[in-house]
């Protein structure tokens, strides 16, 4: 038998005791699919109800290759402005029901794709306007923690002119933030790295 | 100040508290999927102040015991894990959803990716979920996970371990993680356990062996408390 191969690094391990406090994040990993995925995740709202529509993506990494093991969920108001207070994520919504909440795993090309609908503005806690968005949050092998981030869309411009996040980021940056509206819905691509990285938000400190 | 540099102050301090950090090179797949600008804050929102809320519908008693999801028992050494989930205030989170999933008793997952020459079991499949009760406690009944290899270096092994995914009350205290075993060999070498840089932190993530919720003549019990972060918008009948 060969002795085995030390790790290329090694990390100290002391009898230092937990402190009290928030439960740190670790990475989703790799193994995930037969755990978190439903077949009604995707469907935030029922295909029937008017308005739904087509919200996909892809997940890019810093290379700008498509990630196929993200897990992308996301949460949001109805058409009013009200958020589902009823139980019940793993049930299809009715045909033109609602449900605020979807999860899914993005596929060999790294896409994930939504049934939706355009939520109202909701507003701040301090009541200030927002324009109508959808909160996302991204998992995967390879990521620590999740990415949170916010989908806004191009149709809404005079709303998104004075939302409070948008005109507080970079006007170069602003726009990975705004889904780009096509036939039958909308696209929302989130590149984790690079140039042209989308906005990633801190909602863990409020 | 602007509420762009509103902004970067607070990335600036958030810089300081995100452990794990997104980069950490020596768990090779964050090089390229980790974001490399500042996070921003956003304003508040109802958005991520609200999230899902759970029901007994939402889950069989039979989900949160792995051990009897298949035609007979399943193999290794049986175990009770659980906990209490609280908020950064110490308030416990009610009839919020635990998912959990992990590989079974060999270290191997039941999961086309994965290709470690361990047996399958058949009677295992290692995913279970549950609400926390009135006092916002879970408890699952399972199987120890083995450790298992991966490429990440030479050598590499994971520490034995069970993901948790957690909603708590609102989409600001989403949290996944992976609960540890007191004691394991392997955490010297392992880059996401070591993620975490804060080792007083780090500690959290490992359970403790109670007696008290060991069962005699069945399983070994292990404790694994949560705490959520986040701010959640306060509920009517709460404020």
């Amino acid at each position: 038998m060969t002795e085995p191969i030390p790790p290329t690094f090694v990390y100290e391990v002391t009898d230092v005791p937990a402190s009290e406090g928030v439960t740190p994040w670790q990475t989703v990993g790799p193994y995930f699919h037969y755990a978190l995925p439903y077949d009604s995740g995707p469907q935030v709202a029922g295909s029937s109800r008017p308005g739904a529509f087509t919200l996909h993506g892809c997940v890019y990494d810093a290379e700008g290759r498509p990630i196929p093991d993200s897990l992308v969920e996301i949460w949001q108001a109805d058409e009013s402005g009200r958020f589902v207070d009823e139980p019940g994520i793993f049930e299809a919504p009715a045909p033109d029901g609602f449900r605020g909440f979807g999860r899914c795993d993005t596929d060999a090309d790294g896409h994930y794709a939504f049934t939706t609908v355009k939520p109202a503005g909701v507003p701040t806690e301090n009541g200030a306007e927002q324009a109508p968005h959808i909160a996302m949050s991204v998992f995967a092998r390879g990521m620590l923690r999740r990415v949170v981030t916010r989908v806004y869309f191009d149709d809404e411009a005079s709303a998104n002119a004075s939302d409070p996040l948008l005109s507080s980021v970079e006007a170069s940056r602003s726009a990975t933030l705004v889904a780009a509206s096509e036939d039958g819905g909308y696209r929302f691509d989130v590149r984790l790295q690079g140039a042209d990285e989308t906005v990633f938000l801190d909602v863990a400190a409020h | 100040m602007t509420d762009l540099e509103k902004a970067q102050q607070s990335a600036d301090r958030v810089a300081t508290v995100l452990d794990p950090a997104y980069l950490f090179p020596d768990y090779t797949s964050t090089v390229l999927r980790s974001p490399s600008k500042a996070l921003v804050m956003p304003p508040a929102g109802l958005s991520e102040l609200t999230g899902p809320t759970f029901g007994s519908g939402d889950v069989r008693d039979t989900d949160a015991d792995l051990t009897v999801h298949g035609s007979g028992e399943a193999i290794g050494e049986r175990i009770i894990v659980h906990g209490t989930v609280r908020d950064s205030y110490g308030k416990p989170v009610r009839n919020t959803l635990v998912e959990v999933w992990q590989a079974n008793a060999a270290g191997r997952y039941i999961h086309k990716v994965d290709q470690h020459p361990a047996p399958l079991d058949p009677n295992f499949v290692g995913a279970g979920r549950c609400l926390t009760d009135e006092q916002g406690h879970y408890t699952f009944t399972t199987i120890k996970p083995g450790p298992y290899p991966w490429r990440n270096h030479t050598n590499a092994w994971r520490p034995a371990h069970i993901h948790f995914s957690l909603f708590g009350r609102a989409f600001t205290q989403r949290l996944v993680t992976q609960m540890y075993f007191p004691g394991d060999p392997l955490f010297f070498q392992d880059p996401i356990f070591n993620g975490v840089r804060d080792e007083a932190a780090r500690k959290r993530l490992i359970s403790s062996y109670d007696h008290s919720a060991t069962r005699p003549e069945w399983a070994l019990g292990y404790r694994f408390d949560i705490v959520l972060g986040g701010a959640a918008r306060t509920p009517m009948e709460e404020s």
